[in-house]
């Protein structure tokens, strides 16, 4: 017994002792991310993609990397709370997220303050970044993607009218479709209905049966993979055939699978293909990826939270220091790294100045179409 | 807007409302007899959903027997609810319970977040439901006749069981007055939980239909058909089964106008549906079909 109690004893301190050297020789990062609520799968594939960048980089400054997950609940309460708590309690000296705008704007403010350094692998708002000096991202902002789609439904599609559908809920939405709407019209194209809708909403038959007689060529629906998919599947249900276009959102397997062969044919602007990868950091990714998930494919959001991961390593490394204001400063800095998702600098206001492809959906999978370069 | 597109419009309207009419029903039965607003509701109709999904999925079932299965599964869920969480404030009052219902209502949420995780999964939609009827421009799926029609048969079956039973006169009577049922020898947990039993069976059902039309369940898919079903229970007048049907069948069809006649005001859709709560507490707080309650 005596024995038994000893060897416990013994046990638990050399865990403790483990435990404590461990802890002093870490680097904590924050994973600010939405792991549960109705953008879910953003953060999930988010933090799938930064655990394969940690496996590929465990280290910075010599000391081993970990990232603590707060779980923003893909709601802007939740998201400032998570960013206190990841400040206050965690000592985080930097953090990764949030995947969506809005939620990203709801905690900016608070890392701001603390002079935490935060890269936002994916939101694509331009008042996310705007004014804030602790703020990067490493993804395009909202007025260049909403010009390209524009373009590309005038001159690639040949269309003259679009129809629109908004979140008012999500400043993303609200954004995006402002900057489609600018761009298309100035192209000379038609808008021919606009329709609203919140986040919870899942029945989009009253916004679609007001859009069914203007006959628009195409739907602008710059929105999130779930109500995309539904409002997809919806519209062809209710006998709408117009190409349905939106945006960086759109690209989750669960757009596949909620909408099934109904969004077939959806084509939106992202961040990322596989087949348009050409970096050899991105090759490594997508092999390691690969090796741990045999049946999927990377997707925007695995190699954006990775690129967010990779930039800020690399900042801390010509930091040389884990202090706010010189990470901050790195950041800042950052020139043609040669990221997962293209080569990237940080331009004006910590927003990345990088490449964007074009997607569609076609036989199942998200197929590259092209790429346009900044 | 022509004649075509109202008639579009109203098709979509029956349909959610019917819907939404159909997840009051079980909403309202439960408070009717026992003064329990039941917020967890709409988390039952959740568990309802995964149920069925896992039914399907993993025992790979022809899907009317895993429906069948889940809303069986579910009814024994509502009596575990009520046996574990419910009971034990009985006595208590009635604020102790509707807090006790928010409690069942959080866990029941985390529960299924922490077992099958917060992504959303894709229900599978069998081509029974799933056809689409072209009529002349007017387009809609069978489901949107399906709807209607299993609302009309659980309300008549509801009926049927409160007023042509024993248990369902048991329930008429506790509704009135517990104290007195319970000297006249009628097992009070008994009827307690058929009442639970048959409020869950019709959430389940309510929330499978749900899923059919809106092919995606996640942990969170309960709140609003839970918030909408109550407000369509309080519209209807709450405890009266025939106007929480009408409640849920006005709210679908108001909410679908709303957007029709104001597109610009399609993001206030909810907001909507909560004045309309606010409104009728204020103005006639008994519903359209209530009767004044004699506290």
């Amino acid at each position: 017994m005596k024995k038994v109690l000893i060897g416990t004893f013994i046990f638990f301190s050399v865990l403790i002792w483990a435990g404590w050297s461990f802890a002093a020789e870490t680097i904590k990062l924050g994973g600010w991310l939405p792991m549960t609520g109705a953008v879910a799968a953003y953060g999930q594939d988010a933090w799938a993609g930064i655990q394969i960048a940690m496996q590929m980089k465990p280290n910075v400054l010599g000391k081993k990397v970990v990232v603590v997950v707060a779980d923003t609940k893909s709601d802007k309460i939740e998201a400032a709370n998570a960013m206190s708590r990841l400040i206050e309690k965690e000592k985080v000296i930097a953090v990764i997220g949030e995947m969506i705008s809005g939620d990203t704007m709801a905690g900016g403010p608070i890392a701001e303050k603390a002079k935490i350094p935060v890269v936002s692998p994916t939101a694509t708002n331009p008042l996310v970044t705007q004014g804030k000096k602790y703020v990067f991202r490493v993804c395009f902002i909202d007025p260049v993607q909403g010009d390209i789609a524009a373009k590309y439904a005038f001159h690639t599609l040949k269309a003259q009218k679009a129809a629109l559908i908004v979140d008012k809920s999500q400043d993303y939405c609200v954004g995006l479709a402002k900057f489609f709407r600018d761009a298309f019209t100035k192209l000379g194209g038609k808008i021919v209905a606009e329709t609203f809708c919140v986040t919870e909403d899942k029945d989009f038959s009253a916004q679609l049966s007001t859009i069914k007689p203007t006959h628009p060529d195409i739907i602008y629906a710059p929105n999130y993979y779930s109500p995309v998919a539904l409002f997809t599947r919806q519209a062809r249900e209710l006998g709408v055939e117009a190409l349905v276009l939106s945006g960086d959102g759109a690209q989750a397997d669960e757009l596949i699978q909620i909408g099934g062969k109904e969004v077939e044919g959806v084509a939106f602007t992202g961040h990322f293909n596989v087949k348009a990868a050409t970096t050899k950091l991105a090759k490594d990714f997508i092999t390691q990826f690969e090796k741990k998930y045999p049946n999927k494919e990377p997707n925007a959001f695995h190699a954006l939270a990775a690129d967010a991961y990779f930039v800020l390593l690399e900042a801390i490394t010509r930091a040389k220091s884990t202090k706010g204001e010189a990470i901050r400063a790195a950041l800042a800095t950052t020139e043609k790294f040669e990221a997962i998702s293209g080569k990237l600098s940080i331009g004006e206001d910590g927003n990345a100045v990088k490449p964007m492809v074009i997607n569609v959906v076609k036989g199942g999978k998200f197929e590259y179409l092209t790429t346009i370069n900044p | 807007m022509t004649f075509q597109m109202f008639l579009q419009q109203l098709i979509n309207g029956v349909s959610l409302g019917s819907l939404y009419g159909l997840i009051a029903i079980g909403y309202t039965m439960v408070y009717g007899i026992l003064r329990l607003i039941n917020f967890a509701h709409g988390d039952v109709l959740m568990v309802g959903c995964y149920f069925a999904f896992y039914a399907i999925l993993i025992f790979s079932l022809p899907w009317y027997f895993s429906f069948l299965i889940a809303i069986f599964l579910t009814a024994v869920l509502g009596i575990v609810i009520d046996r574990g969480a419910y009971l034990p404030v009985r006595k208590a009052p009635r604020i102790s319970a509707l807090i006790t219902a928010i409690g069942v209502s959080f866990l029941l949420e985390n529960l299924v977040l922490v077992i099958f995780g917060g992504r959303p999964k894709a229900f599978y939609r069998p081509p029974l439901f799933g056809k689409v009827i072209e009529w002349g421009d007017l387009h809609f799926l069978t489901l949107s006749l399906w709807i209607p029609f299993i609302t009309l048969v659980s309300i008549l079956l509801l009926l049927l069981v409160i007023y042509r039973t024993r248990a369902g006169m048991a329930m008429r009577a506790i509704s009135r007055d517990m104290e007195t049922v319970r000297l006249m020898g009628v097992d009070l947990n008994r009827i307690t939980s058929i009442t639970f039993a048959l409020g869950s069976a019709l959430a389940a059902a309510g929330g499978i239909l749900w899923a059919l039309k809106f092919p995606q369940i996640d942990p969170y898919m309960g709140i609003i058909p839970g918030l909408k079903a109550f407000v369509a229970a309080v519209l209807g007048g709450i405890g009266n089964v025939i106007g929480a049907a009408l409640g849920g069948f006005l709210l679908g069809l108001l909410e679908i106008m709303l957007v029709a006649l104001m597109p610009g005001l399609g993001g206030y859709k909810d907001a909507f549906a909560f004045l309309i709560l606010i409104g009728i507490l204020l103005f006639r707080p008994v519903g359209i079909m209530g009767e004044k309650l004699p506290d």
